[in-house]
C-alpha cells in the first residue's frame, strides 16, 4: 500500500544530528580548537575572512570549525553574520605603501629599494610528502623588521611615466554591492569590491586563461607586497583618525600590456589585487582579471571570458553559486511534472505522425 | 603512511623512457611539438616542471648541471631546481657554462657560445607560437600541419603599422630549418640568433602544456621578419656597471627612490669570469661527455 512521504521535521532533526556527529569525527581523537585552527590553517582563515568579507580570524575559525573544513560552507556562515552587523562608519584608505612588510617581490626588478623578501612562502619549496617535516624545526633567521623605504614599484615606474598613475581620488564614495545591487556597467570600484569577495578558483582559472590566450594582456607581477596595515576610523564627532586595530593584507600590482595612442606616449597598464590576510593566489589573479575587465576602457575588443564584465561579475560569488548549483537538490516534483506532461504529449504526437513519414520515403 | 623511495633524478625509468620517445621524435622533426604524459612534479606548473623533466630524463649519473634563471645561478627557482637534483640525483653540479654538461635554463641563452655535447633544456610556459594569435589548439595544430602561418605575419606587420615597430620582445618566434614556426621560451630576443647554427642540442619542455620540442645541434633556425623590417636584436645601450662587457644582456636593477639605476649582465657566470672572479673549472674539457 502507498504511503506518502511525510515526517519531513523528524529526518531533518536526525540530519543535522548525524551531521553534528560527523562533524565531531571519532571521539577518542581531540577534539579541535579554535585556537589551533586560528594559528595552524592561517591560509584557510585567512581564504574565508576574504570571501566572507569579514576580518575576524576567531569567526573565521569558528566558521570553518563548524563547516566541517568547507571553505565554500564556512564563507557562507560568515557572510550570514557580517549581514546582521550594524554598520557605524567606513576606514580610511588604507595606504599599503606603509605596509610594516613581512614579504615583498619583483618579478620585474631582480633588485630595487628595500630589496625582495621572501618571507614565508611555498614557491621553493620542493612538494615532497614528508610525515616529520611540518613540526617546526629550528627558529627561523630573524632579520631585521623591514623599516627601510619601500617604495611601491609602480610609484617607482610611475615617476618616469613609464606605467599609467593611478586614478585620481575623485572624492566620490565607492559603491558598494553589499548594499546595492550590482549594475552594468559597473565601474571599476565595484568591480574591485566584487573581485574581492569572489570565488578564488573562479578568479584563478579566468586569470589562467587570459594567460592562455583568452584576452590575453601580458601581465608581469611588478610587485607582491604582504604585511600588517594599521586600520583607522575617523569619527564624525571626532574630526580626526583613531586607530582600530591592525589587520593583514596582501596586495599584487600587476604591469601588464603597453599602450599608447596618438596623442599619449606607450606606457604600460596595470591590474591590481588587494585581499586580506596572506592570499597571494587571489591577489594576482584578482590583478590579472582585473586587468581583463579592463578592455572596454583601453578599448580592447572584448572577446574572451576573462574580459566580459557581465560573466565575470555575475559569477564570481561562490555563495551565490554554491547556493543555486546546490538548489537543484530542492524538491522541483510540481515542475518535473509538467515537463513530464509535454514529453508524453509530444511523444503520442510524434508516435502518431510515423507511419506518414514512412509511407513518404 | 608509505615511506616514499624515489628514483634517480625523481622520475622512475618508465616515465623516463616515455619522456626519450618524445625527446627523440621532437630532435627527429625540429621545431614540432611533441606531446608527452607530463607528470605531476614536486614544484608548481610555470616554475618549470618540463624543463625538469627533460633534465631527469637526459641526465645521468656522470653529467655536470647548470641552473639558470634569467641568466643568472644565484635566483631562486635556479637555486631551487639546482637542489632538487642535487638531492635526487646527486649530481655534480657547476655554475660555469664551459663546464656544464646539462644546462637548465629559463629565459636566457647563455653568452658563452654553447659546444657540442652541450644540451640546453628551456622551461617553456606557452609552446604555442600562435597561441596568442588563436587560442583553440584545434586550430594551431591545424595551422602548423599545413604551414598556414599567415596569421603571424599579419600580427608582425601589424606591430609595424601601429608602433612602427615588431613589437614583440621577447618569445619571439622562430622558423626552425625552413619548416614549423616555434616559441624559443620567453627568451629576449637578443638570444634568438645563439639558437641558430648552435652546436649544442636545444631541449625544450613545457609540462603543463605538455610538450616537447627540440632544435638539433647546427640546425638552422630564422626569427621571422620582413625584408623592410628586418630581425633587430635588442640591448640596452651601455656597458655593465660591474664588469663593462658592452656586448651581453643587462639587466636594470633599481638603486633608490630617486631615479637611480644600474645595468649589470644578467648572465652572472659570464660576467663573474670578465671579472677574473671565476673559480677556474678542474678539467672542464673532461667534464664535457664525448
Amino acid at each position: 500500500m502507498y504511503v506518502a512521504a511525510k515526517g519531513g521535521e523528524r529526518a531533518i532533526e536526525n540530519a543535522h544530528r548525524l551531521l553534528a556527529q560527523e562533524r565531531r569525527g571519532d571521539p577518542a581523537v581531540p577534539e579541535l580548537t579554535l585556537e589551533q585552527i586560528e594559528s595552524q590553517l592561517t591560509l584557510a582563515v585567512d581564504r574565508v575572512m576574504n570571501e566572507g568579507s569579514l576580518y575576524d580570524r576567531e569567526l573565521a575559525a569558528l566558521a570553518i570549525k563548524q563547516a566541517r573544513g568547507d571553505l565554500i560552507e564556512a564563507i557562507f556562515l560568515l557572510r550570514a553574520f557580517r549581514a546582521t552587523l550594524p554598520r557605524f562608519g567606513a576606514s580610511e584608505p588604507i595606504d599599503t605603501s606603509a605596509m610594516a612588510v613581512r614579504r615583498r617581490i619583483s618579478a620585474a626588478f631582480k633588485d630595487l629599494p628595500g630589496g625582495q623578501i621572501l618571507g614565508p612562502t611555498f614557491d621553493y619549496t620542493h612538494r615532497l610528502l614528508e610525515p616529520q617535516g611540518t613540526e617546526a624545526q629550528d627558529e627561523p633567521a630573524q632579520a631585521e623588521a623591514a623599516t627601510a623605504s619601500m617604495p611601491r614599484v609602480t610609484d617607482l615606474l610611475g615617476s618616469d611615466d613609464l606605467v599609467e598613475q593611478s586614478p585620481p581620488d575623485t572624492g566620490e564614495t565607492p559603491g558598494d554591492l553589499t548594499h546595492d545591487p550590482l549594475g552594468f556597467p559597473a565601474d571599476r570600484d565595484l568591480r574591485l569590491q566584487n573581485l574581492a569577495r569572489g570565488d578564488e578558483g573562479f578568479l584563478l582559472a579566468l586569470g589562467y586563461s587570459t594567460q592562455r590566450g583568452y584576452g590575453r594582456n601580458h601581465p608581469f607581477a611588478g610587485e607582491i607586497r604582504m604585511g600588517d596595515l594599521e586600520v583607522e576610523f575617523a569619527p564624525p564627532e571626532l574630526g580626526f583618525a583613531v586607530p582600530l586595530g591592525r589587520i593583514t593584507v596582501s596586495e599584487c600590482q600587476m604591469i601588464n600590456q603597453f599602450r599608447g595612442t596618438a596623442t599619449e606616449a606607450p606606457r604600460f597598464t596595470r591590474g591590481y589585487g588587494l585581499a586580506f590576510g596572506h592570499c597571494e593566489r587571489k591577489v594576482m589573479s584578482m590583478a590579472l582579471v582585473d586587468r581583463a575587465l579592463r578592455a572596454r576602457e583601453l578599448d580592447e575588443e572584448v572577446k574572451a571570458p576573462a574580459q566580459d564584465e557581465e560573466f565575470v561579475l555575475s559569477h564570481s560569488d561562490n555563495v551565490q553559486a554554491t547556493g543555486f548549483v546546490e538548489h537543484l537538490k530542492l524538491p522541483h516534483y510540481v515542475d518535473f511534472q509538467a515537463e513530464l506532461g509535454l514529453v508524453r504529449k509530444l511523444r503520442e504526437e510524434f508516435a502518431a505522425s510515423e507511419p506518414v513519414k514512412e509511407a513518404a520515403e | 603512511m608509505t615511506a616514499a623511495a624515489y628514483n634517480f633524478a625523481y622520475l622512475d625509468e618508465q616515465t623516463k623512457r616515455m619522456i626519450r620517445r618524445a625527446i627523440l621524435k621532437a630532435v627527429a622533426v625540429p621545431g614540432y611539438q611533441v606531446p608527452f604524459a607530463s607528470r605531476e612534479m614536486p614544484m608548481p606548473y610555470g616554475w618549470g616542471t618540463g624543463g625538469v623533466q627533460v633534465t631527469a630524463a637526459v641526465l645521468g649519473p656522470d653529467d655536470v648541471l647548470k641552473v639558470i634563471d634569467q641568466g643568472a645561478d644565484d635566483t631562486t627557482n635556479a637555486v631551487s631546481i639546482r637542489k632538487f637534483f642535487v638531492k635526487t640525483a646527486g649530481v655534480r653540479t657547476t655554475t660555469d657554462t664551459t663546464e656544464a654538461t646539462v644546462i637548465q635554463t629559463r629565459h636566457r641563452i647563455p653568452e658563452t657560445p654553447l659546444k657540442a655535447n652541450q644540451i640546453l633544456v628551456f622551461q617553456v610556459p606557452i609552446p604555442e607560437p600562435l597561441r596568442y594569435l588563436e587560442p583553440r589548439e584545434t586550430e594551431t595544430r591545424r595551422m602548423h600541419a599545413l604551414a598556414d602561418y599567415g596569421l603571424m605575419h599579419v600580427k608582425l606587420y601589424e606591430d609595424i603599422a601601429h608602433h612602427g615597430h615588431i613589437a614583440t620582445t621577447y618569445a619571439y618566434p622562430v622558423k626552425v630549418e625552413g619548416r614549423y614556426v616555434m616559441d624559443p621560451s620567453p627568451t629576449p630576443k637578443f638570444d634568438n640568433p645563439k639558437m641558430n647554427d648552435c652546436p649544442a642540442l636545444q631541449l625544450f619542455g613545457a609540462g603543463r602544456e605538455k610538450r616537447i620540442y627540440a632544435i638539433p645541434p647546427y640546425t638552422n633556425v630564422v626569427s621571422l621578419d620582413f625584408e623592410d623590417h628586418p630581425f633587430e636584436r635588442y640591448r640596452f645601450d651601455g656597458i655593465c656597471a660591474l664588469c663593462g662587457s658592452d656586448e651581453s644582456f643587462l639587466d636594470e636593477v633599481i638603486t633608490d627612490d630617486r631615479g637611480g639605476r644600474m645595468f649589470v649582465c644578467s648572465d652572472t657566470d659570464y660576467c663573474q669570469g670578465r671579472r677574473g672572479e671565476k673559480v677556474p673549472p678542474k678539467a672542464a674539457t673532461e667534464a664535457v661527455r664525448d
